[in-house]
């Protein structure tokens, strides 16, 4: 056992960090910190690594994968987030493209894994229902075989970003007799099939980032099945497990962290920096000692998966700390900014300055919009639900 | 020891919320803070006709004799409804100065204006880099001539956009953050050299940042003792803390109502959430807090004419609970309603952003707990 760094791995790490800084696209810089609005900026560097072929390290690498340790995965995670670099979007990286090569047919591979790699299809995920949250499986939304092509009505909602997308993967029922988890299929629905109807809802921190998806008799080809008609539910699972470890998100927290302290250095309070101050240090450190164990667990379970052991429920508890670690940054950037975080940022124009320091913008939505973290990939309390039961066997 | 309210405020609390009730629902609250203007003169009027205004007022000046209990029970309903119009900066704190700092000329002159709701007033004390403390101001105001010139700075300045009159804090003698040496004065928000830049806050508010550059004053525009300013602006703002602590308890009850409701009839798994144990523990949780606060803005309102450490006391302490129990209660409630706790559309997003600038507003925990614990040495 070992923490240091190889002179190899040290070269990476040079290398990582030389690609991002002759790479980072050009619309982007000065951007990061604020809200990307517009498609292409989400999509810009995912296009860079793309042509590195970078883009999805996670993956085997007969599909496109770099085939890189998980010291280099680590390494590589790290210098994106020091550079803040985007989030790549998980949806069709992180969620549909490992159930297509998992549990998809070559046809589906080759159909769908090369866009998916590009960036050039945009995934969004059709899982929650109005009536079906936290209890998945009783999702209502309807696929009816009709020869080759299944008809689809039912609403999604919550669905990240479909305004953006080409693509949807959806958790449908298509048979309503069995128990509800057997009933179940996955099924790829392109999004401008005729029929599909999109809706924002608005956050209440003002962002468009949901929708509601509404299907009215659509048609859909029965070769967009993955896998098994009513096996559903287990590529739903996978996909979840995948979901929930991705959402830890240490890397760039450790950002934040620093973020947060620069922030807490420029603030003062009666002429000494407020990161100077004992009760701001101490919620600082108690921060940044979450983190470590935080990072320390899941560096624990991807050795394990290293040596081929999927990563199974343990992956809730990176997903309610990773989330809480990320609530909690947000809450004290909130409190470091001061009274700079009443101005509602999003009133201002593109070309305005709210008042205060560049720092403090937007932060008081960030906090609100954070929320969404211990609520989305299955709630915090569902989490604990499924270490309860099935880690602790209560 | 007597903690039953009399006919009187019993009679205002009703009228209040019946008010409310019937013109000032959640959809209206959306509209109004929405409008081009931020708030509704027409809403402000009509508090005026019920009397709101003139309630916490002394009978000389146009008042009606109440006191900070009518503050209070006046302040818990307006949270409960998410009111945003200017009461809080004009009648609690421009009132506060005038009643405890103001000639009998300007008593004379300002105390029944607002009585009338005739004139809307804001606090101007923060700077942008004062933070919490009242005393760090960069503002100056030097003597010329009888009056003063004025010249600084002002930040987030909540109701400024609204406001005829704002009342402004400023140094007079002394350095930067010294306690001697601070200064109130009354400014016109229309005087020469006054420039605004408005704007809305998180929580539907409106706030302007406010710059004087040369501004003329006449020596009545002076509130109380030159260079003393600084104990009256502790004395006021502890009374608007007392205020601002019924106001969130208003709203941690409505959105504990709230939450109650919806996990009653919210199913997932074939029962309604509420059933969840986990859940109904949390809901508890909310509940203690929301009493805890209630409690605490009564305490403060009782004890905000006993001597002044005891005073200060009370105000930090019930400004801690209402940012621990006002950021417990927000999280929540967006918690336990799932998505839809998250959208703009229900209500319970709009109270936990008020809640959440009211945690800040005149000083946060860290500030009050510091505060408390030096008072306690
Ligand atoms: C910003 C955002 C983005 C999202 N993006 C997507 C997306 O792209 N695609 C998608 O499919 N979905 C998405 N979701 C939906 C998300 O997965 C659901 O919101 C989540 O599963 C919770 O469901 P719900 O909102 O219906 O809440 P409910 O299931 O109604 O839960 C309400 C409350 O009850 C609690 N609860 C429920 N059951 C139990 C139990 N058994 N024990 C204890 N407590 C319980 C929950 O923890 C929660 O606190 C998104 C949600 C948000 C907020």
């Amino acid at each position: 056992m070992d923490l240091s760094f190889s002179p190899e791995d040290e070269a990476f790490r040079r290398e990582v960090h030389e690609f991002i800084a002759n790479n980072y696209p050009e619309r982007l810089k000065g951007k990061n910190r604020r809200e990307f609005s517009e498609r292409e900026d989400f999509l810009a560097w995912q296009k860079v690594l793309y042509k590195k072929g970078w883009v999805a390290p996670l993956w085997p690498k007969e599909y496109g994968g770099t085939g890189w340790s998980i010291t280099q995965r680590y390494i590589f995670n790290e210098e994106c987030a020091r550079a803040e670099t985007p989030q790549l979007l998980a949806f069709g990286l992180s969620m549909v493209g490992p159930v297509i090569y998992t549990f998809g047919n070559e046809a589906q591979k080759k159909r769908f894994l090369p866009g998916i790699l590009s960036a050039e299809d945009w995934w969004c995920q059709g899982y929650s229902e109005p009536g079906s949250g936290s209890d998945l499986a009783s999702l209502r939304t309807r696929a009816v075989r009709e020869g080759d092509h299944y008809i689809v009505n039912g609403q999604k909602t919550w669905t990240t970003l479909a305004q953006y997308a080409d693509w949807i993967f959806c958790l449908v029922r298509t048979d309503p007799n069995v128990k509800q988890q057997e009933g179940i299929s996955f099924l790829l629905i392109d999004m401008k099939t005729p029929g599909i109807t999109v809706k924002p809802i608005i956050l209440m921190d003002g962002a468009h980032e949901v929708n509601e998806v509404f299907f009215d008799n659509v048609k859909v080809p029965a070769e967009n099945l993955i896998g098994e008609e009513n096996k559903g539910w287990t590529y739903a699972k996978f996909l979840l497990v995948n979901e929930r470890s991705g959402i830890a998100g240490v890397a760039r927290s450790k950002k934040q962290i620093e973020r947060l302290k620069e922030i807490a250095t420029s603030e003062t309070v009666d002429g000494t920096p407020l990161i100077g101050t004992d009760e701001f240090a101490r919620k600082i450190a108690e921060l940044e000692i979450d983190l470590t164990a935080l990072e320390f667990t899941e560096l624990r379970t991807l050795a394990q998966e290293a040596k081929g052991k999927h990563a199974g429920p343990e992956s809730s508890i990176l997903k309610i700390k990773g989330t809480e670690v990320q609530q909690r940054i947000t809450e004290l950037t909130l409190e470091a900014v001061g009274y700079y975080a009443f101005p509602y940022a999003r009133a201002f124009g593109d070309n305005e300055f709210p008042p205060g320091p560049d720092y403090a913008v937007g932060q008081s939505g960030t906090y609100f919009n954070m929320r969404k973290t211990s609520i989305y990939g299955g709630s915090n309390e569902i989490q604990r639900n499924i270490i309860a039961k099935a880690v602790l066997g209560l | 020891m007597d903690f039953s309210y009399s006919e009187e405020q019993t009679l205002l609390r009703n009228s209040v919320a019946k008010f409310l009730a019937d013109h000032y629902d959640f959809e209206s609250y959306k509209k109004i803070s929405r409008s081009e203007a931020g708030w509704s003169r027409s809403v402000w009027k009509q508090f005026a006709e019920l009397g709101l205004m003139a309630a916490p007022l002394p009978e000389e000046f146009g008042g009606l004799g109440g006191g900070a209990v009518d503050t209070m029970i006046i302040m818990e309903e307006f949270g409960r409804a998410l009111v945003v119009e200017p009461f809080a900066s004009t009648v609690v704190v421009g009132g506060g100065f005038l009643r405890h700092g103001g000639s009998a000329a300007q008593k004379e002159k300002w105390l029944s204006k607002i009585a009338d709701g005739s004139t809307v007033m804001a606090f101007a004390f923060a700077e942008p880099e004062g933070r919490y403390n009242f005393a760090d101001l960069t503002t100056t105001a030097k003597r010329n001539g009888s009056g003063y010139t004025l010249n600084g700075q002002k930040a987030v300045v909540l109701n400024a956009p609204h406001a005829d009159v704002l009342i402004v804090s400023a140094r007079t003698a002394g350095g930067r953050r010294d306690t001697k040496g601070v200064s109130v004065f009354l400014v016109d928000r229309n005087a020469k050299g006054v420039s605004t830049r408005d704007y809305p806050t998180i929580d539907g508010q409106r706030a302007s940042e406010i710059s004087f550059d040369n501004v003329d004053l006449p020596a009545e525009a002076l509130l109380g003792t030159v260079d003393e300013g600084l104990g009256l602006i502790e004395r006021v703002t502890d009374e608007a803390i007392a205020a601002h602590t019924a106001e969130a308890a208003g709203a941690m009850k409505v959105l504990l109502d709230t939450t109650v409701e919806y996990t009653k009839t919210r199913k997932q798994f074939g029962v309604p959430i509420g059933k969840f144990q986990v859940l109904q523990h949390r809901m508890v949780d909310m509940f203690i807090q929301a009493e805890q606060t209630t409690s605490m803005a009564l305490m403060v309102t009782l004890k905000l004419d006993e001597g002044e450490t005891e005073r200060k006391k009370a105000a930090s302490a019930a400004k801690v609970q209402l940012g621990k129990g006002g950021r417990f209660v927000g999280q929540q409630a967006v918690q336990l309603h799932g998505g839809m706790g998250m959208t703009d559309e229900l209500n319970v997003g709009h109270y936990f952003k008020r809640l959440a600038l009211l945690d800040t507003l005149y000083g946060n925990v860290d500030h009050h707990l510091k505060r408390y614990a030096a008072l306690s040495d």
